[in-house]
């Protein structure tokens, strides 16, 4: 076995959600002992993802996400992290972006956590309002379903 | 978080499988030797992603099944440095705070990584962040179960194919096995990371 590139693309969660999704259906057909690994795997990180918000993107979304961070000069990584994490407070996005304070202004922040807002639906908020406040609620209503 | 790595390998297809088109059974076999296992110094294997060449198939004297050179690229687990993650806090213990993200347990938070000042509280055994405040010191507990945003600093991987048998020191070889191939080291010592209550609330 060789590895003839270990770097060849990044991959977002969404894209990673939809591959094992895939897999999950195409396997519900035949289920050999054989493929416990696989399926541990696509079920256990299915679970992770399904926590994120990458669940509610589609490829449209992403393109057009991608586009509008044109203007801002950010490395590949930041960008990927912007779409996977969707940020909702200044402080991630400080988390995120590298040296912010010095590379955008407050403003240019601003205008992120609204792009952000924007063109990425936010898991916590079934009616689209109050992102803060609806965090900690959202958190609740996760726990209890994982409980069930 | 994801990264598609290319990889080639033979892969050995038994007559009894001849009945499946190549192309099934060749994913079949690659996800069966790769899912869910680590490859040293790339990462966790997820699962196939595509195969983007298949070279003929040769059957070799002796050995009925068929070995086909394929070229296929993989989904693998692999946070670059300085990523944020989210995870769930699994245990607390003396060398630090264990972090999980369900599909991938080797994470550790290190003592001297965690928010300043931390104590490790024996009776409950769990790290406490004592934030200070006008108002006097808060005892943030880290319970486990809870969410925590921590962000990736190293990445150790750990070659464990095995060695061939030990005449002699048999005791230290079985200390040795239990090192888990690839494990992440993070790091909460910076404004928005820790548990994610304890920044919610602000917001």
């Amino acid at each position: 076995m060789e590895v003839v590139n270990d770097q060849a693309a990044m991959l977002s969660n969404y894209e990673v959600y939809s591959l094992l999704k895939e897999i999950e259906s195409k396997g519900k057909k035949k289920k050999s002992r054989a493929q416990q690994n696989l399926a541990t795997i696509t079920y256990e990180t299915l679970n992770y993802l399904k926590n994120t918000p990458c669940t509610l993107q589609n490829p449209e979304m992403v393109s057009e996400f991608m586009e509008a961070l044109g203007p801002y000069n950010l490395t590949k990584a930041e960008k990927l992290q912007l779409l996977n994490h969707r940020p909702s407070s200044a402080v991630e996005i400080q988390l995120i972006i590298e040296e912010s304070e010095e590379r955008l202004t407050e403003e240019q922040i601003d205008e992120l956590l609204q792009l952000v807002a924007d063109k990425l639906p936010d898991p916590n908020a079934p009616e689209g309002g109050g992102e803060g406040e609806e965090g900690g609620e959202g958190g609740t209503e996760r726990m209890e379903e994982e409980e069930e | 978080m994801f990264t598609l790595v290319e990889m080639t390998d033979t892969v050995r297809i038994p007559p009894h499988l001849f009945h499946i088109k190549l192309n099934d059974a060749v994913i079949e076999e690659l996800n069966n030797k790769f899912a869910n296992k680590v490859v040293y110094n790339v990462g966790l294997c997820i699962a196939l992603f595509d195969i983007t060449k298949l070279e003929d198939s040769f059957i070799f004297p002796g050995d009925g099944a068929s070995h086909t050179r394929v070229h296929f690229r993989y989904v693998v687990f692999r946070p670059f440095m300085d990523e944020i993650l989210q995870g769930r806090i699994r245990s607390c213990s003396r060398e630090g705070v264990h972090v999980s993200l369900g599909f991938f347990d080797d994470i550790l938070i290190p003592p001297d990584a965690l928010q300043q000042p931390s104590k490790f509280d024996e009776s409950e055994q769990v790290w406490v962040w004592e934030y200070e405040t006008e108002e006097g010191t808060h005892d943030l507990f880290m319970d486990i179960n809870e969410e925590i945003r921590f962000r990736v600093v190293d990445e150790v991987f750990v070659d464990t194919t095995p060695t061939g048998p030990k005449v002699s020191e048999a005791a230290e070889s079985d200390k040795e096995a239990k090192k888990s191939p690839y494990s992440l080291v993070g790091t909460i010592s910076e404004p928005g990371l820790g548990l994610l209550s304890w920044w919610n609330s602000v917001g």
